[in-house]
């Protein structure tokens, strides 16, 4: 077990590797570069060169990746250029990833919670109405763009009838205190539950927006692979036993099912990021997403940097959990 | 689903574009034999039936199958004909609608212009149905880019191995971890001024490392198959190998894969469109770019986003009703 | 379409002759029917017994229903897409007629099975020690601490060296036939009147076949368990059982007492059988005589003898009538030009 998470680790580390060099060619290739993005087109010839030299520019290209990685494991990925100009884009990203990661928390807990019961369900009785319904439902959910529901739900919900707030993350007259940044979390800590309650609501609309496409994803895997289990013959050698359905329900079926599952929440978490970069943008959520949305179109390039870096890791690092998980689970990769 | 021992790093994408690609080497090569009964009395010829023919015999009875179809052709013939049965040139501004167009009002349904005008006097209905054929373009041509992209990293991996396979490999790992909508929004900001081909461009390269993943998956599953090995017993060069024999039978999947990312790709674009990095120019309008514009003034006028949405939903649920029962009728273990 | 049945009572059989049948099949058919195809027909009115400790054998190539059979016997065909009809009585109950929670009662507790390919089934995420507890805990009432004890001396008694390790081993940590071991170990804990093997060696290497055909063997015979064994090898049949029933084409065409069966094959498809098993006591230079054809070559039974188009001597009835299943000296046979010379 421990060779694999290791195994797994020197995996990751080579990964970020990789892409550390693809981000540092990436920034490089942008538009006009650093320095325009700094200066702006219309810089002279003599600003510019003085820019490149004072930015390293002129070195050698390994040079500047070494400097380049050198800076990123310190943290050091400069001032924010048009986002919240001056101010340091690795406080930019803290300041707003509690946010994201309470959305994000939210949107694949309710993906989890509809899809894992309903693919079963539906593939217990295959081919029924209510089989074909739900099928046709998920792929519903995923031919809708994210951004358009988001839309959708907010007009419906928040500006037509009323029932949940239009943006934002918390009623600001509330002045609820600050603990750590998770808003719910912190209503709880601080025993100011309606401050709590204030920021569920408000989770409303952007979780389930957010949730269509893990939850469409989640649920056909779990409909296919409870499919696929139901077919094996260990299952036939359970029914043989005369183990009672709960049993074999439980203990056989959905421990077997579980294993695609698994892997599948972990990627998820990636199209999760995506979603939540639109999402954001139509409740004004103030995460990462949106930050990443507004750095783009500005082209502040320091916020870019350590958003993708950030996202990326996040995402590699989610999937070697979910890898050690599905070790806990199935035996035989855990004693290979 | 339950995977390989073999494998030991569980990955969800891959293991969901492996066990895809697990499904080709099917193809032609594959009769599988049916029991026949001769009623004459004599010994009859036992009729072979091929994995396509099968497959077809199934998706022509299945009502999935033949709705995604029916949306598919109805989509298609649209985009064929959208310049010659739309009521009005769909670039131009019309002085009947911009009589009534003021800031704040944008003129409704009325004669010859059954779904109204735009925010810049132009008429919806025919810029809908010239949306058609501009949509098909971007599905159709990332589609195409993925899939080239794909194919040609995929074979060289799959045919070659060695060192040329693992390179290959790691950098279509690293851009699988990058969630998708990032990777194509960072693909979509290198380009200067965006346009329709850098947005087909930025979707098309998401789609890359899926296709290679997808067509090595299957190359490798083939190399050590049967028919191929037979074939090299016989002195088929290399070439006719790879060419005849293992890129036909890795169709299957990639089909069903191309079919699905038509769907993804029109969602996409719309996803650029409305994080600023789409097509700028709304002379050819396109769906997507047409509800990413909309959403600025979704709160007055949401028909403007909502016509262009249900467009896009229905096609995209046409593509991907076909792909996913493509999928279940090209999948050996399915014809049981 | 005519009734085949013929009580096999009335005809001697091995050992146990003289009591009552512990399971009685009558007139058993079984049709698959596939949503846009035709119904297929995949046992047709097969009757046979079996008595207490006796071992019956049920031979035949691949899709002549033998496994099917079992299945049934055992309600664990798919509920949807076919239909079952016939008795399956067993002590005395009918089985088709029961209901689920009634067949789930007495599956595992009077009567059990094992399969085919050993790593498949078994859970391959549950050890091996709780594989064995389940069936003990459901059907014996007891707890999963009590019930340890019991699995390791069953894992011991079909001969799993270390059975306290393999407790809590998992499948894939075990070898072929320790993975058989454990299947047998699982379908007699809780010591079933009948057990039937569908093909329980066929995935095994040829040295471990004959270690499993021992300790089933020796399992039977220690407990008295009735054993159905269902293969398609006939070396299996001859060690083995004292009954032997030649299917083919979903129906019996040839029973008899081991013996007698391969002394004097009646059957051109049983004597084809045994023509084609290699000996090492042929003669040099003789060629093995197989089978012609497939099963694919089948005439339907209705109104000629499945097995005529593959028939080393078919006559001109054969394509005409069906044979129907009668006595043929002394033995039952379903055959108009029985094979006469003897082996």
């Amino acid at each position: 077990m421990l060779r694999f998470i290791i195994r797994r680790l020197v995996q990751m580390v080579g990964v970020l590797v990789v892409l550390s060099l693809l981000l540092f060619l990436w920034l490089r290739s942008l538009p006009g570069g650093t320095v325009s993005a700094i200066l702006g087109e219309r810089a002279t010839p003599a600003t510019r060169a003085a820019m490149e030299k004072a930015f390293g520019l002129d070195e050698p290209v390994w040079v500047q990746y070494g400097k380049f990685v050198g800076r990123v494991l310190q943290g050091d990925f400069g001032p924010s250029t048009s986002v919240l100009p001056g101010t340091d884009a690795l406080d930019i990203f803290l300041q707003r990833f509690p946010a994201t990661i309470e959305l994000s928390f939210f949107a694949m807990l309710i993906a989890v919670a509809l899809g894992i019961p309903m693919g079963y369900v539906a593939a217990r009785r295959r081919a029924s109405f209510l089989d074909n319904a739900s099928v046709v439902f998920s792929l519903v959910g995923v031919a809708v763009p994210v951004f358009f529901l988001a839309f959708l739900l907010k007009y419906v919900f928040a500006i037509k009838l009323g029932w949940l707030p239009v943006s934002g993350r918390q009623d600001g007259s509330l002045d609820a205190t600050r603990v750590t940044g998770f808003f719910v979390i912190d209503g709880l800590l601080t025993r100011e539950f309606d401050a709590s309650v204030n920021a569920l609501k408000h989770l409303v609309l952007p979780a389930v927006a957010l949730a269509s496409i893990p939850f469409a994803v989640i649920f056909r895997i779990t409909r296919a692979s409870v499919l696929e289990v139901l077919d094996e013959d260990y299952i036939r050698t359970a029914e043989s036993k005369g183990l009672t359905n709960r049993v074999i329900r439980g203990r056989h079926v959905l421990r077997n099912a579980m294993l695609p599952v698994t892997t599948t929440i972990g990627l998820q978490i990636g199209a999760l990021l995506g979603g939540a970069v639109l999402t954001e943008a139509v409740f004004s959520w103030g995460g990462i997403g949106e930050a990443l949305a507004l750095s783009f179109s500005r082209r502040d390039y320091p916020v870019l940097q350590v958003i993708i870096l950030a996202a990326a890791a996040v995402y590699v690092l989610v999937n070697l959990l979910v890898d050690i998980m599905y070790a806990v689970i199935d035996p035989r990769v855990r004693t290979r | 689903m339950t995977p390989s021992p073999m494998d030991p790093r569980p990955s969800a994408k891959k293991n969901r574009i492996d066990s895809l690609a697990a499904t080709a080497g099917g193809g032609t090569a594959t009769a599988v034999k049916d029991v026949h009964v001769s009623a004459a009395g004599k010994v009859g010829d036992t009729g072979g039936v091929s994995l396509i023919a099968s497959a077809w015999a199934r998706l022509r009875r299945n009502p999935v199958f033949l709705l995604g179809a029916a949306i598919t052709l109805v989509f298609v013939v649209l985009a064929l004909v959208a310049p010659w049965i739309a009521p009005h040139d769909a670039s131009k501004r019309i002085p009947e609608l911009l009589d009534d167009l003021r800031p704040g009002a944008i003129p409704g349904p009325r004669d010859g212009f059954p779904l109204g005008s735009d925010e810049f006097g132009r008429d919806l209905l025919s810029r809908l149905l010239v949306g058609a054929r501009q949509t098909l373009i971007v599905g159709v041509f990332a589609t195409i880019f993925g899939l080239t992209g794909g194919l040609v990293l995929g074979t060289l991996a799959g045919a070659l191995g060695g060192w040329v396979d693992s390179v290959v490999m790691r950098v279509v790992d690293v851009m699988l971890s990058i969630p998708s909508l990032l990777l194509a929004v960072s693909i979509a900001a290198l380009a200067p001024r965006p346009s329709q081909w850098t947005v087909i461009i930025a979707i098309a390269t998401v789609q890359v490392p899926i296709f290679a993943r997808l067509l090595r998956g299957s190359m490798l599953a083939q190399r050590s198959s049967d028919h191929v090995l037979a074939a090299r017993a016989l002195g088929v060069k290399p070439q006719a190998i790879i060419f005849r024999h293992m890129l036909p039978n890795s169709l299957g999947p990639v089909i069903v894969q191309s079919t699905l990312v038509l769907a993804t790709s029109i969602i996409d674009a719309a996803g650029l469109s409305f994080l600023g990095l789409g097509n700028s120019d709304d002379r050819q309008p396109e769906w997507g770019q047409m509800l990413g514009e909309a959403q600025r003034l979704i709160q007055d006028y949401p028909h403007l986003a909502f016509y262009p949405a249900i467009c896009i939903i229905i096609v995209a649920l046409g593509f991907t009703l076909m792909g996913e029962s493509l999928r279940e009728a090209l999948d050996p273990k399915s014809r049981r | 379409m005519t009734s085949t049945s013929t009580s096999p009572s009335t005809h001697p059989h091995g050992r146990t002759g003289s009591s009552e049948p512990l399971l009685s099949v009558r007139d058993l058919r079984v049709t698959f029917q596939r949503q846009g195809q035709e119904p297929f027909e995949a046992v047709q009115g097969v009757s046979f017994d079996v008595h207490p400790g006796q071992t019956v054998g049920l031979v035949g190539e691949s899709g002549c229903g033998k496994s099917v059979t079992s299945l049934a016997i055992m309600g664990l065909l798919p509920a949807r897409g076919n239909r079952v009809s016939g008795t399956v009585s067993y002590d005395g109950t009918d089985l088709l007629t029961l209901s689920d929670q009634q067949m789930r009662d007495k599956r595992g507790k009077d009567i059990a099975m094992v399969f085919q390919d050993p790593l498949s089934s078994l859970n391959p995420v549950i050890p091996i020690g709780l594989q064995v507890t389940e069936v003990l805990e459901r059907h014996r009432g007891m707890s999963r601490k009590a019930a340890t004890p019991v699995a390791r001396d069953l894992l011991d008694r079909v001969g799993i060296p270390d059975p306290d390790r393999r407790l809590t081993d998992y499948p894939h940590q075990l070898s072929g036939g320790m993975r058989q071991r454990a299947l047998i170990a699982i379908a007699l804990a809780c010591q079933p009147r009948l057990l039937i093997a569908d093909e329980p060696t066929t995935a095994l290497d040829v040295t471990i076949q004959a270690q499993i055909l021992a300790l089933l063997k020796e399992l039977v015979q220690d407990t008295g368990t009735a054993l159905v064994m269902i293969t398609h090898d006939l070396g299996v049949v001859a060690g083995l059982c004292d009954e032997v029933n030649v299917l083919y084409g979903g129906r019996i065409v040839e029973r008899g007492e081991r013996h007698e069966l391969f002394a004097q094959p009646r059957h051109p498809y049983t004597h084809g059988l045994l023509a084609s098993i290699p000996r090492l006591d042929a003669p040099r230079g003789q060629r093995l005589t197989p089978i012609p054809g497939s099963v694919a070559d089948n005439l339907p039974w209705t109104h000629a003898c499945a097995f005529a188009p593959r028939c080393s001597q078919p006559i001109e009835v054969c394509t005409r009538v069906m044979p129907e299943l009668v006595p043929h000296e002394g033995r039952p046979l379903r055959c108009h030009n029985p094979v006469e010379e003897s082996r």
